[in-house]
């Protein structure tokens, strides 16, 4: 006897969720909305993930791509690159899908208020990103500065192209894009080459700034690399970090960085967090 | 603790009336010359004198794969928990198997309970027993898991002639009362217990050359050892010394649908941080994906790891994955060793 009191739900039942809306986004990309249909809120934070259960096919940890500002629906996008994500791309509107969480910690958006924002993002990290961005949207008095740096391979890659334009016409952020190659010089005007070529056309106020970047691995170095260059500390340099969190309860083990779960104590760091985890970069 | 006396001719006995009891009675049997949990049908197929046996009792607790959900398919899909326990009693665990459970009752149930794992647990009673004839592997002298005093409902120890039971719970204690046959125990009795207890640790043929709470702060400075590198060379990458671990708890989920295509059920089954894949992610990205990095991830999960996140040990020193090892290179006290050689 452990002197434990049994739970009364099972934290791996999925609830499950009507998809209510699809929209393409790009050639292996699609916008997924989602409504629950136990409860009207999936109750999270910008930054967290959910485990996407396509009954039958497994579950996936996916990153929520819309704001908790967003009422009744949720949205998730997501690319083709798995068993559970390529049985997501074949869904039609009114299938239903199994959710759990949201799990992780998210974005810090209490310690952000206040602070100026700078926003780096590497192709897909612009997911998880929006998030956070449109958070700010919806909240716009309660943040500084809204510097988006956004990259991407090459200009087909460009996804969320819609709303990238949007953006643009806002007078309430400075966005810049980029991409690292291209093949076709005049149908893409702004930057090429690697998303912290973006830095060298920014001024920032380092105390007051928190940088926040999501995108592939290998892009990480680089970007705090570039942050310290312009003086952020450590400790305002956040990122999001990719592991295989199988059961987002911390007890599968396979999101494992050293001693910690990525799926409870992540998948938002800083920088100052994660020079200590050998890991993780 | 309360202590009762079983004459040895009476303990088959009491093995008997609780087979008849209708649990479930698992202890270790004899198989292929070596010695593993089973189901016992009758009390002379209870081998209580085994070194240790080839899987640990873990396998009841947190079964090798475990149904989780199950599910309907269709436009209105229906999804259930599936939670599997029925009462049974382990008989003859011993004390370093029990620190193990000890480690797994902490992981599911701290922060996000799993109910799998504790309602079984709930109906689970510990018979343990002393080992004193320890297997050639083994090393929990050092780690002080060679005996116990929580984490049993009863604790036997073979004196001799007779069995000395310590009473853990009142569980145990209604066991006792209701199936065998008992006496008071004498203070030469406990005594004698004592002598047996002694003696056993002086059997123990490998020796950690660290108290356990220093392993911890060795890991502190071993991370860019060369020894990561040289002793993972002959790794084979089986995953063997983690499937037979009693304090590895890691799992992967997967599931099945029935040839109907109409229902289906996630499992999870136990997974391995030694397995090439463990740390594989859609897209190809492997954060652990050569020999060296699994090795010594699975080092610091038994030696810094679970100590920072449960402060216990994730190694009782069974040496089963020392045994289980066709390489040669899995047992921790070995790889403590040589790491605490390089830092004097």
């Amino acid at each position: 006897m452990i002197g434990q009191e049994i739970p009364q739900t099972s934290i791996y039942l999925p609830h499950l969720a009507e998809l209510i809306r699809v929209e393409s986004i790009a050639e292996r990309e699609k916008l997924f909305e989602f409504k629950l249909k136990d409860r009207m809120e999936l109750g999270h934070k910008p930054g967290q993930f959910i485990e996407l259960s396509i009954l039958g096919i497994g579950e996936a940890p996916i990153s929520i791509s819309s704001s908790p500002t967003k009422k009744g629906s949720f949205e998730l996008a997501v690319r083709n690159v798995g068993n559970v994500t390529n049985a997501l791309h074949h869904l039609d509107t009114g299938a239903m899908v199994g959710i759990r969480g949201p799990f992780g910690n998210g974005f810090p958006v209490d310690d952000l208020k206040g602070k100026n924002i700078l926003i780096v993002a590497g192709g897909i990290g612009l997911f998880p990103l929006r998030s956070l961005i449109n958070y700010i949207f919806d909240k716009r008095g309660e943040f500084g500065r809204l510097i988006i740096l956004s990259g991407y391979k090459c200009p087909e890659e460009r996804m969320l192209a819609k709303e990238l334009d949007k953006w643009h016409k806002r007078q309430d952020l400075e966005l810049l894009e980029s991409v690292d190659r291209c093949e076709c010089f005049e149908e893409w005007i702004t930057n090429v080459g690697v998303v912290t070529t973006l830095f060298l056309k920014v001024d920032i106020d380092p105390k007051n700034t928190f940088a926040i970047t999501v995108g592939p691995p290998v892009m990480y170095k680089f970007v705090v690399a570039a942050c310290q260059k312009k003086g952020i500390p450590d400790e305002q340099i956040l990122m999001s970090l990719e592991r295989r969190m199988k059961c987002g309860v911390g007890k599968c083990g396979h999101c494992q960085i050293n001693g910690v779960y990525v799926c409870q104590e992540g998948p938002v760091f800083t920088y100052a967090q994660i020079k200590k985890l050998r890991e993780a970069l | 603790m309360e202590n009762k006396i079983i004459e040895t001719q009476n303990l088959g006995l009491f093995v008997s009336n609780l087979i008849d009891s209708k649990a479930e009675v698992i202890g270790p049997k004899r198989k292929n010359g070596k010695y593993a949990f089973g189901k016992i049908p009758k009390a002379s197929d209870l081998h209580l004198d085994c070194d240790t046996t080839l899987l640990p009792p873990k396998m009841y607790l947190l079964p090798p794969k475990e149904t989780l959900i199950k599910f309907e398919l269709g436009e209105e899909p229906e999804v259930e928990p599936v939670v599997e326990a029925k009462p049974m009693i382990l008989f003859g665990v011993h004390p370093y198997d029990i620190k193990a459970i000890e480690l797994l009752d902490t992981a599911f149930s701290t922060t996000n309970l799993d109910i799998n794992y504790l309602s079984r647990r709930e109906k689970t009673t510990i018979i343990g027993i002393d080992c004193l004839n320890p297997n050639p592997n083994a090393f929990c002298a050092s780690l002080g898991t060679a005996t116990t005093e929580t984490g049993f409902d009863l604790m036997l120890t073979d004196i001799g002639d007779s069995y000395m039971v310590a009473i853990g719970s009142s569980k145990g204690k209604d066991l006792l009362t209701k199936y065998a046959k008992t006496r008071e125990a004498t203070q030469q009795e406990l005594a004698q217990r004592d002598s047996e207890r002694q003696k056993a640790l002086a059997r123990y043929k490998v020796t950690l050359n660290m108290s356990p709470e220093e392993v911890p702060q060795l890991l502190d400075k071993s991370w860019d050892s060369p020894l990561w590198k040289e002793r993972s060379e002959k790794c084979l990458s089986c995953g063997s010394c983690v499937m037979v671990c009693p304090t590895c708890f890691c799992f992967d989920v997967q599931e099945d649908v029935a040839l109907n295509l109409k229902e289906g059920e996630r499992y999870r089954q136990w997974d391995a941080c030694m397995l090439p894949g463990f740390a594989l992610v859609a897209g190809g990205g492997n954060f652990r994906g050569d020999k060296e990095s699994r090795f010594r991830h699975r080092m610091y999960r038994k030696g810094k790891y679970l100590w920072e996140r449960y402060a216990k040990l994730g190694c009782v020193g069974c040496g089963r994955c020392a045994t289980a090892c066709l390489a040669e290179i899995a047992s921790p006290a070995e790889t403590f060793n040589l790491l605490k050689e390089e830092t004097k």
